[in-house]
């Protein structure tokens, strides 16, 4: 979308400050490198879904994509470059030591600084998890570079060749662009499941360049002494649901939300809330969709009860398909879902619970 | 025992509106708050003062309207409040910040030393989580973000024993003092300032700092100047053009309706129908 002049004011800062030409030494900065996010033997999901925007990144300054690996040599991480490779990566760092075992901030960004500093990319792009925040923070820091967290949107300015990444800004009611003028690497985080997850092309080779560690444990101050898994019943899957059924503050009563598990239960659903059902206490908060909870991209998210504030809306709005049921016609969330029912939740619910139940009924004895 | 906890003063974004023509914020009449993440923090610092005793000293860089966020900090219990404020510091982004901060940081530790500093998860209007890692960074303290609980802490050992919540789980981590604690929300209730609290707050002396009292001897790393990034532009959100289509049946029965959606999700959606149903292969979908 372009901006009016209007809205081109509004830029904080004076445009002449977009460097138009880069140091000598920093334009000798090239690719585009992803972290992979490795940990107890699986790769987080962003990681790959960031290597999908990389590939487009790098197609479009005509370099490199580089997917970085930190771990512990277990062997199964040399199966994960080449994971790395068919989601896009042209080639592989791979760092592996023991002490590398478990994520801890020191040796991880002494490790990923080294290796910034001999290769030198001018983007490294990480995932906006509790551990691509921690290490992003201190290697920019480190680098004295700068980094631009929870990206929506990432560009290349064809003009400078530079990263634009886009944000939410002032609670998530309007975007800003951000640039990085005179630094490299361009650092970058963004958020699991904003990015569409690429298809991995079996067919594609790359190479896998290894990193010598020279760290021992004895010098890492922080230890690890245990390590406990969630409940993974109790951790809601929500990212990565393929269904949601979401319940707003229009659901009224705690009890009320039985009608939302029985529809996800016919589903196969995962259950999503908006910040006033956590806040209220009815379901437990790894459950909130949106900007402060989780971010999903569903085939399917059914929202009863939600009147779709722009909060909630950059959560949920990259779903498939959005049905939205509300009694208030001119809720807001009608302006953005795809199917909507004006009514009262409390009877639309068990009745789409019914229709689904028959429906699947009637495939089964087609079927 | 000396804990520096670094709060921030924040426009209450729930109170933010954007106007619907120009786009543009409509900031006025807005409150400034602390930062909710910072008050968890804050209380945080105040629990393990309360129980080993020492000192909790408030630190905030901002304009000079922010001395409000350390008087409320004092209110709560903390002992000593410094405001940092500088024209050159204008503008800064996260880089710049955790300059300005640990500079400021390293100032208070020469006349007292500091054993924890503790931060936000995040703030709600920068939104980065940066300026935590940003400031352990660069003083060389232990990072600890994230962090659900306090374990235990050894003042003499020297040793300090926490939950980080982590993708999967949580990590029990033990470091080295001193640390840098970002602290989770919901890791414990804010307490109410007590009216004679309320009352030193308002009598309470701030520390105010400009960068040459904090030592900050580069200018150039300050402020605008010193920040890597640069806002290029601000926007509203692209407006869909879509509207939902309204699900409508004669008498609007809610199981007609249900049924009706029912139907249309299964005839023009195959993916969706697919997602439901995985037995819906291909094959059978297109029957
Ligand atoms: C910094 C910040 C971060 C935030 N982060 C998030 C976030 O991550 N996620 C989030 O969700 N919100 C977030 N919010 C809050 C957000 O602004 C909204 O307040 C919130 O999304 C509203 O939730 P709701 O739609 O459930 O409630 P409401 O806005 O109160 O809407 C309730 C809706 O239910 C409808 N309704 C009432 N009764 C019925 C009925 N019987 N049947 C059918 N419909 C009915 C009403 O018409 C209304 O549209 C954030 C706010 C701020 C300031
Ligand atoms: N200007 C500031 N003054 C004091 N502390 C700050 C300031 N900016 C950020 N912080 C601290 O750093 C944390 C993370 O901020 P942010 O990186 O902006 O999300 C906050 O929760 C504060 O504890």
């Amino acid at each position: 979308m372009t901006s009016s002049p209007a809205q081109q004011a509004q830029a904080s800062r004076p445009a002449g400050r977009r460097a138009a030409k880069l140091d000598e030494r920093l334009a000798g900065y090239k690719g585009v490198w992803v972290f992979v996010e490795y940990e107890r033997g699986q790769v987080h999901p962003v990681s790959w879904e960031l290597l999908g925007e990389g590939r487009k990144l790098a197609s479009a300054l005509k370099v490199e994509l580089a997917a970085v690996l930190l771990g512990p040599p277990d062997g199964a991480i040399q199966g994960f470059c080449d994971q790395a490779v068919q989601y896009g990566a042209d080639l592989c760092y791979l760092a592996c030591h023991p002490v590398l075992k478990d994520y801890r901030n020191a040796p991880y960004t002494s490790v990923l600084t080294e290796l910034v500093n001999r290769y030198c990319p001018e983007i490294l792009l990480l995932g906006a998890t509790t551990l691509g925040r921690d290490l992003a923070g201190s290697v920019a820091t480190t680098l004295k570079t700068g980094l631009t967290a929870d990206c929506t949107g990432l560009a290349i300015d064809p003009e400078n060749r530079g990263l634009a990444a886009t944000r939410p800004t002032f609670g998530g009611s309007l975007l800003c662009t951000i640039v990085t003028l005179n630094y490299r690497p361009q650092m970058a985080t963004v958020r699991p499941r904003v990015m569409a997850m690429p298809a991995p092309d079996p067919a594609r080779s790359g190479r896998v360049i290894e990193h010598p560690v020279a760290l021992i444990e004895e010098s890492v101050v922080t230890k690890i002494l245990d390590f406990v898994p969630d409940d993974l019943i109790a951790e809601a899957n929500l990212p990565f649901a393929d269904i949601i059924v979401s319940g707003g503050r229009g659901m009224k009563r705690q009890e009320n939300f039985r009608l939302i598990y029985e529809l996800a239960g016919v589903l196969g659903a995962e259950v999503g809330a908006s910040r006033p059902v956590i806040q209220a206490g009815w379901v437990g908060a790894e459950r909130q969709v949106g900007q402060s909870g989780k971010t999903v991209r569903p085939r399917l998210y059914i929202a009863a009860g939600i009147s779709g504030a722009v909060q909630h809306r950059v959560g949920m709005d990259k779903s498939d398909v959005i049905v939205a049921i509300n009694e208030d016609a001119n809720a807001p969330i009608f302006d953005f879902a795809h199917y909507g029912i004006v009514g009262n939740a409390m009877t639309i619910l068990p009745a789409l619970t019914q229709a689904f139940t028959e429906h699947l009924k009637t495939l089964k004895r087609a079927g | 025992m000396h804990i520096l906890v670094c709060i921030k003063q924040v426009p209450d974004s729930a109170q933010i509106r954007v106007h619907p023509v120009t786009n543009t914020i409509m900031r006025q009449g807005v409150p400034a708050i602390v930062n909710p993440y910072d008050l968890y923090a804050l209380e945080e610092a105040l629990r393990l003062k309360d129980r080993y005793r020492g000192r909790v000293t408030a630190l905030c860089m901002g304009p000079p309207q922010a001395e409000v966020a350390l008087r409320k900090a004092l209110a709560f219990g903390a002992d000593e409040a410094i405001l940092l404020t500088d024209r050159a510091f204008a503008g800064a982004d996260t880089l710049a910040t955790s300059y300005a901060l640990s500079a400021a940081i390293r100032q208070v530790h020469r006349s007292l030393p500091i054993d924890l500093v503790f931060a936000g998860k995040q703030t709600i209007d920068g939104d980065t989580a940066q300026v935590g890692p940003g400031i352990a960074t660069r003083l060389d303290m232990q990072l600890l973000t994230y962090v659900s609980k306090i374990v235990s802490l050894d003042l003499a050992a020297r040793e300090i024993v926490v939950h980080r919540r982590s993708e999967g789980g949580v990590q029990v981590l033990k470091t080295r003092l001193p640390a840098l604690v970002t602290v989770l929300e919901g890791i414990n209730e804010m307490r109410f300032a007590s009216l004679t609290d309320m009352f030193r707050a308002e009598r309470h002396p701030l520390t105010i700092w400009n960068k040459d009292d904090a030592r900050i001897e580069d200018a150039t790393k300050v402020g605008l100047k010193g920040s890597p990034t640069a806002v290029s532009k601000v926007f509203a959100p692209t407006p869909t053009n879509r509207r939902a289509e309204i699900i409508e049946t004669h008498g609007g029965q809610p199981i007609d309706l249900a049924a009706t959606l029912v139907a249309k999700l299964f005839s023009s959606r195959p993916d969706v129908a697919f997602a439901i149903n995985p037995s819906l292969t291909p094959d059978r979908r297109s029957l």
